[in-house]
């Protein structure tokens, strides 16, 4: 429960407000930056929520802007920080980008959405597709006023009734993220798979899918023999479409999508990986003159796979200059407001090697403290075709019990690194 | 920002032209120009400007179908009733109007808004609004209803159990619309939480049932209020409480890292009375998910963390296998930074403890000065808690060492002091821990590594010359590091009685020139004793102490159990009890509250420009009242409403008039007050505007009835006013 919501700009002056219960004095937003800026000083950690004076100040940032809720109650956390996420999510849907400008000239339908979205400090409906439904840039002519949509409070509340498509279609993407940490010495030491189904639904009436994965789980309760491989999910998330209690039981993933564009789950392995990129660098520091980077990348996936735009940032000291660099494959190039030289790669095939020597020369003269900042090297690359942990879609089965139309799924996989990081080891010094 | 404090202390009017732009466009006969003229005055407001004295102008447009401009008029009502709440009586007839409309999008418009204005006389007229809307055939309606009833509690306690509304909220949960059905469980909570003996969310097996049903079918949001009502839900006996366990679990599949954390809040109340069997079944599945909260939005996986935490001190066998998923991004926040590495002690055990100590290492050779001190801290956490590590650990504090980063050194020095405190057999470190010595500036680690000296004394061949080194600053040192010396000498001097010029000046020192009283009446205990017998003192002094256990705080049991009831709330993030952020006497809730209506009437009253405005408005009020009633009255058709009419026409200006008058005392008050009215037009010009752009407006729209068209008794409260 909030009791005040607020949009402030970077110095913590207020660009809009809305008081849901007028139960605390709108001016206890002033002490917001005061109170921010005595945290900094303290600590680097400052928490997303303290509490100062009996008042509860819940934040998140977002471009140049704070999104503050206020409450003086023990109120429920999580549900008020992520209401606030959710609030740049709907308003980035609205307005494409959320920032100070945004917020400044859409303030009309801005005070409408915090409207619908939260009554009496209590969020009520998110789903930016509904309420794009009822709540329009356009005004509204006289004769046709806008009516809540049914779904808004109906027990399908992300689908409204009565859409219509010539051609039936879904397009599933099986989108595998790979999140590796790996130690300068290559000891793998985290590793995990973040995957999500995501789908484009252009389905009419009020259908009722099913889809059917290689699941260990589910074959093993149901006695079912496995053709291939079996993957078992660590931890599943379902999009509110789908029904929890079924999957529960029997693992069967029941549900009648929303409309369009939309993540119908995500699940988590953490089984070892071997790291599909795996990146070697030597560093060789000759104090005062110049700093020498040696990489070695290689593919280790099948052959009859290819990893596309592949991008290997390796950080390099702030003050370097005058780069040289030597490739067999790709370009490379120095970004120095990034403070980092970036080797990409179109195509990277299967089991192939590549090297690359990069020198820097650095000012004779340093600083007395040394550079310890400890920025890894990142990669990334995406790989069609491919999912790392051999998930893959048996069936889905599209039934609309009044229409009855045929319908077409198409699936689609692919695998990319997210949080890819590999750590540098420390330079040779000559 | 020092002006924007200011400038919001004292809301700025809107420069004089720009309100009598605003009015004469409110005032305008054209539709298209008073809608903008709204407009602007909304964006005015929001820029922070004072546009409450176009409050009459404003309320003229609220009898509309334009529902754009509907809504911006009710929010401006919203934002201002409090500095006009006598005007706020010419907004009832539109808005219980409105809550009649055919279109449910209105009829909830008008429901919610007239909660929102705190004002008494609004609080008046709701009660026939709510009850109608409270049955309304749409649920998008009803579920506003719902909560506005919780609105009304909050104003007035007995209008709202007279009329019955509890009861009536209290069917609601046997809604057919989950949504009607969470909304209503939410403002029942919230009635219960602000007055418990009315009793307002009792569950019993049948609201149970319910609970559970809706449960499935509500949204994110509602999924939250009914977990958090189920939490709270004493089961009556194992098999119930079994049975919700079982209903609430496919909730941890949910996308909504809320929903997922209040449904691990019902399993774990719930499992102290689940049978053994089931509860480490739970226990199990409730891993994943939990795991899964770390990679949501750092805000969100803060509180996750700093719920785990609390988790992990009453079972800490949950998450023994997932230490990986804890290790620190080095893009993650700090907050979550600090987080991770408590949770990560906390599961740290015999087969884990390599991985940890490579990654600790790692941490503490970072840049962020808290995050590399709270790493090294726990290197030596890790130590204490694992002895089979210890040795591990103490040679990775000596790499650290070695490094001879300054913070980083300090903060090991602490640590192993720690760690001599509970394993003996690491003598052999001393003097690499003494070689630091001079870099040492803060008086914990010069604390700690005078005790390490003192207390390996007949070990260290130079201990007087290492502890002479402090004695030369002596009376510069903190206190905390005084009293280590003193007893640090006193034992050096029982160990090693060549010792005893040392000891000498140090009581001394500590006797003559000390101000501080502990300093001085330690050093005459250690007088005393040493002087009378040198066995007893040996006896004392150099007595063994007990081997610590653990340096990982832990909560108490009884703070912790009432914790573990609060999970997900702002209390398991501040790991404090609800009562000592919620705050008493001055920062109280009810003196929040007041603080919060005061600051709006002091807005009111303070602002000279916002006074004249009232003074002014009072003429305005009576034009208003006068041409708009005295067109609709003919359109009633009824004599009698006339009168009554008139009265509270010739009443309202006076007391609209009242919140000004101690202000306008002060001269230069007045002279802005002229000002003011010196500049804009005319009060009869002004008028005229009215005039034209409400005979627009009736025209447009249908008349406004009168009050009395609605029910007797309502008519008899307005004729009871005068």
């Amino acid at each position: 429960m909030a009791s005040a919501l607020f949009f402030l700009d970077l110095k913590g002056k207020t660009l809009l407000a809305r008081n849901y219960r007028g139960d605390i004095p709108m001016s206890a937003v002033e002490k917001f930056p005061i109170l921010l800026l005595e945290a900094e000083e303290e600590s680097s950690a400052v928490p997303p929520c303290f509490s100062h004076e009996g008042i509860n100040y819940l934040y998140i940032r977002h471009n140049n802007l704070y999104v503050l809720a206020l409450t003086k109650r023990n109120s429920n956390a999580t549900e008020i920080l992520l209401f606030l996420h959710r609030i740049v999510e709907v308003f980035t849907e609205y307005f494409k980008e959320l920032e100070e400008e945004s917020i400044r000239d859409n303030f009309v339908i801005i005070y409408e959405l915090l409207d619908e979205m939260m009554d009496f400090g209590y969020p009520q409906t998110t789903e930016t597709k509904i309420l794009q439904e009822y709540i329009t840039q356009e005004s509204h002519k006289l004769e046709i006023q806008a009516r809540p949509p049914i779904a808004v409070t109906n027990a399908v509340s992300w689908r409204s009734e009565g859409i219509r498509y010539r051609k039936n279609e879904v397009f599933l993407d099986v989108i595998e993220s790979l999140n590796l940490l790996v130690n300068s010495n290559g000891n793998v030491l985290r590793s995990e798979i973040l995957g999500a189904i995501k789908m484009k639904c252009y389905l009419s009436g009020m259908p009722e899918l099913r889809l059917g994965l290689n699941d260990k789980v589910m074959f093993e309760s149901t006695g079912r023999t496995t053709r291939g491989k079996a993957i078992e999910m660590e931890d599943v998330k379902f999009h509110q479409c789908v029904r929890l209690s079924r999957f529960e039981n029997d693992r069967t993933i029941s549900f009648i999508p929303p409309d369009g564009e939309f993540e119908l789950m995500s699940y988590r392995l953490n089984t070892q990986v071997k790291p599909l990129i795996w990146v070697e660098c030597m560093i060789e520091s000759h104090s005062g003159s110049r700093i020498e980077y040696m990489l070695k990348a290689k593919a280790q996936f099948k052959r009859r796979s290819t990893a596309n735009n592949v991008e290997i940032i390796v950080p390099v000291p702030d003050d370097a200059d005058s780069p040289r660099f030597r490739t067999n494959i790709g370009s490379v190039h120095y970004a120095p407001e990034k403070s980092a030289i970036i080797w990409k790669i179109k195509q990277f095939g299967g089991g192939k090697e590549f090297l690359m020597r990069a020198e820097l020369g650095l000012p004779s003269v340093k600083e007395a403290e040394p550079e310890r900042k400890k920025r890894p090297i990142s990669v990334k690359f995406e790989i069609p075709y491919f999912t790392t942990s051999g998930i893959q879609v048996r069936y889905l089965k599209i039934i609309e019990p009044k229409l009855q139309y045929p319908s077409l799924p198409w699936v689609r996989y692919i695998s990319c690194a997210s949080d890819y990081h590999v750590r540098l080891p420390e330079p040779t010094q000559t | 920002m020092a002006a924007n404090r200011i400038r919001s202390m004292f809301p700025v009017a809107p420069r004089k032209g720009e309100t009598f732009e605003l009015r004469t466009g409110l005032n305008s006969q054209f539709a298209h120009e008073r809608k903008d003229a709204i407009r602007n005055t909304i964006a005015a407001m929001t820029l922070g400007k004072d546009v409450s004295a176009l409050f009459p102008d404003i309320i003229k447009n609220m009898a509309t179908s334009d529902l754009d401009q509907k809504k911006l008029v009710y929010l401006y009502l919203m934002n201002y009733a409090k500095t006009h709440p006598d005007l706020c009586i010419l907004a009832v007839n539109t808005f219980v109007q409105d809550s009649e409309d055919p279109n449910p999008l209105i009829r909830a418009l008008a429901i919610r808004t007239m909660g929102c204005i705190r004002v008494d006389k609004i609080v008046d007229y709701m009660e026939e609004p709510l009850r109608k809307t409270l049955k309304d055939e749409s649920p998008y309606v009803r579920k506003t209803a719902a909560i506005c009833v919780a609105k009304l509690f909050d104003l007035n306690q007995s209008l709202c159990l007279e009329n019955g509304f509890l009861t009536t909220l209290q069917e609601l949960i046997g809604d057919s619309n989950p949504m009607v059905v969470a909304n209503s469980v939410t403002a029942l909570a919230e009635i219960m939480e602000a007055a418990p003996e009315t009793e307002a969310l009792l569950v019993t097996p049948a609201t149970l049932k319910k609970l559970l049903m809706a449960l499935n079918e509500c949204t994110e949001w509602g999924r939250i209020t009914i977990l958090t009502t189920l939490a709270e839900y004493k089961a009556q006996d194992v098999k119930e409480a079994e049975h919700i366990c079982e209903r609430v679990v496919p909730q941890f599949q949910h996308v909504n890292p809320s929903v997922v954390l209040a449904a691990v809040k019902v399993i774990f109340l719930h499992m102290k009375v689940i049978s053994p069997e089931l509860c480490r079944q739970y226990i199990r599945k409730m891993a994943p998910p939990l795991v899964t909260l770390v990679s949501s939005q750092p805000e969100v996986q803060y509180v996750a963390l700093r719920n785990i935490n609390l988790l992990l001190q009453k079972q800490p066998d949950i998450l023994t296998k997932e230490m990986r998923v804890f290790f620190c991004k080095y893009n993650d926040p700090p907050y979550v930074k600090l987080e991770k590495l408590e949770i990560m002690i906390r599961i740290a055990n015999e087969k884990n403890v390599d991985q940890l100590l490579m990654e600790l290492k790692e941490y503490a050779l970072e840049v962020d000065m808290d995050f590399v001190r709270r790493a090294v801290k726990a290197i030596g956490q890790t130590a204490i808690k694992i002895d089979a590590a210890a040795e591990r650990c103490v040679n990775v504090l000596l790499e650290l060492i070695n490094t001879k980063v300054n913070y980083v050194v300090q903060e090991a020095i602490v640590v192993i002091k720690d760690i001599f405190r509970k394993y003996p057999g690491y003598e052999g470190i001393i003097p690499t821990l003494c070689k630091s010595l001079d870099e040492l500036d803060e008086p914990n680690a010069r604390g700690s590594l005078i005790w390490i000296i003192g207390e390996y004394a007949e070990k260290i061949n130079n201990a007087d010359e290492l502890l002479e080194t402090f004695m030369e600053g002596f009376k510069d040192e903190y206190t905390q590091v005084q009293l280590q010396l003193l007893t640090a000498a006193v034992k050096l001097f029982l160990k090693k009685p060549q010792s005893q010029a040392l000891v000498q000046k140090v009581l001394q020192c500590a006797t003559a020139e000390c101000d501080n009283p502990d300093i001085r009446d330690r050093a005459y205990v250690y007088w005393r004793l040493l002087s009378k017998d040198p066995e007893v003192a040996k006896a004392i002094i150099l007595s063994d102490k007990p081997p610590i256990t653990s340096t990982i705080q832990s909560l108490p049991m009884g703070l912790l159990d009432q914790l573990l009831g609060e999970i997900s709330t702002l209390a398991s993030v501040y790991h404090k009890p609800p009562e000592t952020f919620v705050g008493q006497g001055r920062f109280g809730a009810d003196a929040v509250q007041k603080r919060a209506i005061e600051e709006l009437q002091r807005d009111a009253r303070e602002n000279p420009i916002q006074a004249s405005a009232a003074a002014k408005e009072g003429q305005n009020v009576e034009n208003l009242l006068d041409i708009d009633f005295d067109g609709a009255v003919p359109a009633s058709a009824e004599a009698s409403g006339a009168g009554g009419l008139e009265s509270l026409v010739s009443d309202t200006p006076v007391r609209a008039a009242s919140p000004m008058s101690p202000t306008t005392g002060p001269g230069n008050n007045m002279d802005d007050l002229m000002g003011l009215f010196g500049s804009s037009s005319p009060p009869t010009g002004n008028s005229g505007n009215g005039l034209n752009g409400f005979e627009g407006l009736n025209l447009g729209g249908s008349p406004p009835p009168p009050p009395q068209q609605q029910k007797k008794s309502t008519n008899e409260d307005i004729l009871g006013l005068f």
